[in-house]
């Protein structure tokens, strides 16, 4: 029977994920109930997430759940129906319960220490919430199992009342499975505990097909249960919990006048034709959903919801038209297709280029083919990209809780503002954001924001705001988490990074040098140590992860007006639309988008702006000058003669720059290839990509080439001398 | 890498660099390249020679005779990249020449002399002596630097 367990691991696996996007779901919809929601679908959408959680729960027996989710669904029913409005506080204790929820269904999942404790405190609240009546509402848990289970039974079995009388009929019914029931991971044991609770019911095993062991042939089922059951229900009933075994067994059922029913290949064909009625009839204790009002009116009453997106979540029954259809892939395999892609990239690069080298005619139809070639890769790639990427919704929920959690820890009121939830990103890129993230909203709540009090006393309003924001500019993905608080106290910064050592105590620094010590290994501001943050991992091991990514992040403040940390991001961790040019015998790749135009200096472009700082002259504006290759440490002179190329990037903040280089070779799809920077890492290159001569070419990070000249790379050259000392 | 047993078979890839032998644990060689044109990384200490494409992989190259504050060759087409792997890491080291494989005991090596002072000697695990000729066994892990949160 042990063999038995993958395939409910499987579908528990599956519930699991179900879980999330449930939790999802209701989130969503206390958020839109928070924010005054009229709607009366989004009570349904929180309802039904809570009650499908606690149908699947009860399926597989994880009682725990089941009894809170149960309580906390009767206390959403009572505001379904009208009879509660939840007041801001009970919207809190339901975001509180959500929460809880989300706990619980992750303790169940990874088999870990419930809290109950929690779940009792929480339960005692939200009875408080019901009054007097909410007493009543008692637990069975043997109820919701059979609930879980029977979902998609509730058509047959209402037309039982009109064949059979009430009274209990005594069935037989021997049931013989075959190999291929085993074989497609069935369990007779499941079906005989259903049949069992149709009624009263005495199971005897049949051995007498046994053969002794020498001749025992072990996949092959030897023997039979006959079942006697004294029940309510009438035969389609019975025979519907074999619906799933139907051919992979024998199955026999004799009613009460001793009649054999048809044998079980053709028993389907009495089930459809079944009237949607009503299950009226209150005596019948069959399967059927026992509290009628929660179930069978969902799927039949309610017109289909204008949000139709979480309608497929929340019911077992893809009813709505409008339901996107959905196919969980393993992320392995889209990880394995979209290597494959870039590998498919590099080989047309070098195919390409093979030809152009063969000197073939630029109309022959091997270079035709070529183009459309290249086109196809093209569209297969930006499919693969969209399979990958995601809305960031699920992150910024995540945080949601972060801050409803840290302000709760540190008696702040604060409001968590999201924007641009529906910003797609990469998975692999939202996964590894959640860390960074979290410390982030967590920073911004504790240290970010000022206490209640002190916000009083300066007029600001007594809840503090995050604000997360998300939103694609120039190709890259920017993740914004801004608070309203009292901005960096650069003086107490300057001071604390001094009396670490890790800055000269007279040293002079700009405001942003200030404000980029925080990324500084070891920082930490708080007077305090608070349990919340201020544990030694500080902002540097958010950077660094950052930086992992291909992003960098930036900090803005203003005394008085608050802080924004800005994240910028690349939008995919594997393809990038680049321009590939030549600067002192190398060969660099700079991100496309980030160029606007190229220019060919003129005898008068140039001009000193102090030594060592030219600038150019641009539709009647000036933008610094830069000589990449020096930049680079390619070559030692800059080289500005009229003629030079430049390039005019501009980059996410709107900045401009002009870019010295030798020579534009080509503008091309490059596959992306991490560096491995475990050792090394060099400023201002963001990743290589390989040629299509096999060589590799360093891709330029353009706004980490040009801020490399100033600040960051000032903190990064401490770094690596940090780590030199490590060694 | 330092971890083996006592009068355990040890199989050593021994090669040259400014003229002078050294040798790695075979285990921790995953393969020998010919000389390839590496793309320099901007800003990067002196003795890292740039990344090369190692089937689709950027794989970081260092000389290892600069590694080692030798007197850098000249590179020629004899120059072979060692690839070795370290706790999952793969890194390609630049030497003159690969000589030979030899089977050792860790009975045949001795702790070098502690000469502290000499950097040179502390990426130095062990030393022997093949045909009359001292061999020094390199210690991979302190010629190729960890990244930093390992450190940590």
């Amino acid at each position: 029977m042990s063999d038995q367990n993958d395939p409910m691991a499987e579908i528990r696996a599956s519930f699991f994920i179900e879980c999330e996007e449930l939790m999802e779901a209701l989130q969503d919809g206390l958020q839109e109930l928070d924010d005054g929601s009229e709607e009366p679908e989004t009570i349904n959408v929180v309802f039904r997430a809570v009650h499908s959680i606690k149908g699947g729960a009860g399926a597989f027996g994880l009682e725990a759940l089941v009894r809170f989710a149960h309580r906390y669904e009767t206390v959403l029913d009572e505001v379904r129906n009208g009879s509660l409005q939840p007041d801001s506080e009970a919207m809190k204790l339901f975001f509180l319960a959500a929460d809880h929820l989300s706990d619980l269904v992750r303790a169940c999942r990874d088999e870990t220490e419930l809290d109950e404790a929690t779940s009792d405190e929480l339960l005692t609240r939200l009875d408080a919430l019901l009054g007097e009546d909410g007493g009543s509402e008692e637990v069975e848990p043997e109820e919701f199992e059979v609930q879980g289970l029977s979902l998609a039974l509730d058509l047959p079995d209402l037309d039982v009342d009109d064949t059979e009388a009430n009274d209990s009929t005594l069935y037989t019914v021997r049931f013989k499975p075959e190999q291929e029931l085993f074989a497609t991971g069935n369990e007779p044991l499941m079906l005989l505990r259903n049949l069992c609770d149709l009624g009263e019911a005495t199971v005897r095993c049949n051995f007498d097909d046994l053969p002794s062991l020498t001749d025992l042939a072990p996949e092959t089922p030897y023997v039979e249960w006959i079942i006697e059951l004294k029940t309510e229900a009438a035969e389609p009933e019975i025979r519907d919990i074999f619906e799933f075994v139907d051919g992979l067994c024998e199955l026999e059922i004799t009613g009460p006048q001793g009649e054999a029913a048809a044998p079980a290949p053709d028993a389907p064909a009495e089930e459809p034709p079944a009237p949607p009625e009503p299950a009226a009839e209150a005596a019948d204790p069959a399967p059927a959903p026992e509290p009628p009002a929660n179930v069978v009116p969902m799927g039949n009453k309610e017109p289909p919801a204008p949000e139709t997106a979480k309608e497929p979540e929340a019911e077992k029954k893809p009813a709505t038209p409008a339901a996107k259809s959905v196919v969980r892939v393993d992320l392995e395999r889209i990880e394995r297709l979209v290597n494959l892609v870039g590998e498919l990239v590099i080989n047309q690069a070098m195919l390409s280029q093979s030809l152009d080298e063969a000197g073939l005619s630029p109309h022959s139809d091997a270079m035709n083919g070529l183009e459309e070639f290249q086109r196809l890769t093209r569209d297969i790639q930006d499919s693969v990209m969209m399979i990958r990427a995601q809305p960031v919704k699920s992150l910024f929920q995540r945080m949601s809780r972060i801050v409803r959690e840290s302000s709760a820890a540190v008696e702040k009121e604060v409001r968590l503002v999201t924007e641009g939830e529906a910003t797609e990103v990469d998975k692999t890129v939202i996964e590894r954001l959640a860390d960074p993230l979290t410390h982030m909203i967590r920073n911004a709540v504790d240290h970010g924001l000022e206490a209640t009090e002190k916000r009083e006393e300066l007029g600001k309003s007594r809840a503090g705001t995050v604000t997360l924001t998300a939103a694609h500019r120039s190709g890259r993905v920017i993740i914004e988490v801004a608070d309203d608080g009292a901005g960096i106290n650069r003086k107490r910064v300057q001071e604390i990074a001094a009396n670490k050592g890790l800055i000269s105590p007279d040293a002079q620094l700009s405001d942003s040098e200030i404000d980029n010590l925080l990324f500084l290994p070891g920082f930490s501001t708080a007077k305090q140590v608070s349990n919340l943050s201020g544990r030694g991992v500080g902002m540097d091991v958010v950077k660094t992860s950052i930086q992992s990514l291909g992003g960098r992040i930036t900090i803005n403040s203003e005394p008085g007006k608050g802080t924004t940390f800005s994240i910028s991001l690349p939008l995919t961790l594997a393809v990038l639309d680049g321009m590939v040019v030549n600067v002192a015998e190398e060969t660099l790749v700079l991100p496309l988008n980030v160029v606007v135009e190229t220019l060919s200096l003129g005898p008068d472009d140039v001009q000193m702006l102090r030594p060592g700082n030219y600038v150019v002259r641009w539709r009647g504006g000036f933008v610094p000058l830069y000589d990449l290759g020096v930049m680079l440490g390619y070559r030692s002179h800059r080289k500005t003669d009229p003629g030079s190329i430049v390039l005019l990037i501009v980059l996410e903040d709107g900045s401009r720059a002009a870019l010295v280089i030798d020579g534009i070779q080509d503008q091309r799809q490059v596959v992306i290839k991490g560096l491995d920077d475990s050792f090394y890492r060099a400023p201002g290159i963001a990743a290589a990509t390989i040629l299509g001569d096999g060589q590799i070419a360093l891709i330029l990070d353009p706004a980490d080439v040009i801020s490399g000249m100033g600040h960051i790379r000032g903190t990064d050259l401490m770094l690596s001398e940090r780590k030199i000392a490590n060694e | 890498m330092s971890e083996q047993g006592q009068n355990k078979d040890l199989e050593l890839l021994t090669f040259r660099v400014a003229d002078q032998e050294y040798s790695l644990d075979i285990m921790s060689v995953r393969e020998i390249r010919g000389w390839t044109r590496t793309t320099p990384m901007p800003h990067a200490p002196d003795y890292m020679r740039g990344v090369i494409n190692l089937r689709g992989t950027v794989l970081p190259v260092m000389d290892l005779a600069r590694r080692l504050n030798l007197p850098s060759q000249e590179t020629n087409e004899r120059n072979v990249i060692i690839v070795v792997k370290l706790s999952g890491t793969l890194t390609g080291l630049l030497v003159d020449a690969v000589s030979d494989i030899v089977a050792i005991t860790e009975d045949d090596l001795q702790p070098p002399p502690d000469i502290s002072s000499d950097p040179q000697m502390s990426v130095v695990r062990s030393l022997t002596v093949i045909d009359d000729q001292m061999i020094r066994v390199l210690d991979l892990a302190a010629v190729v630097p960890v990244s930093s949160d390992e450190a940590a």
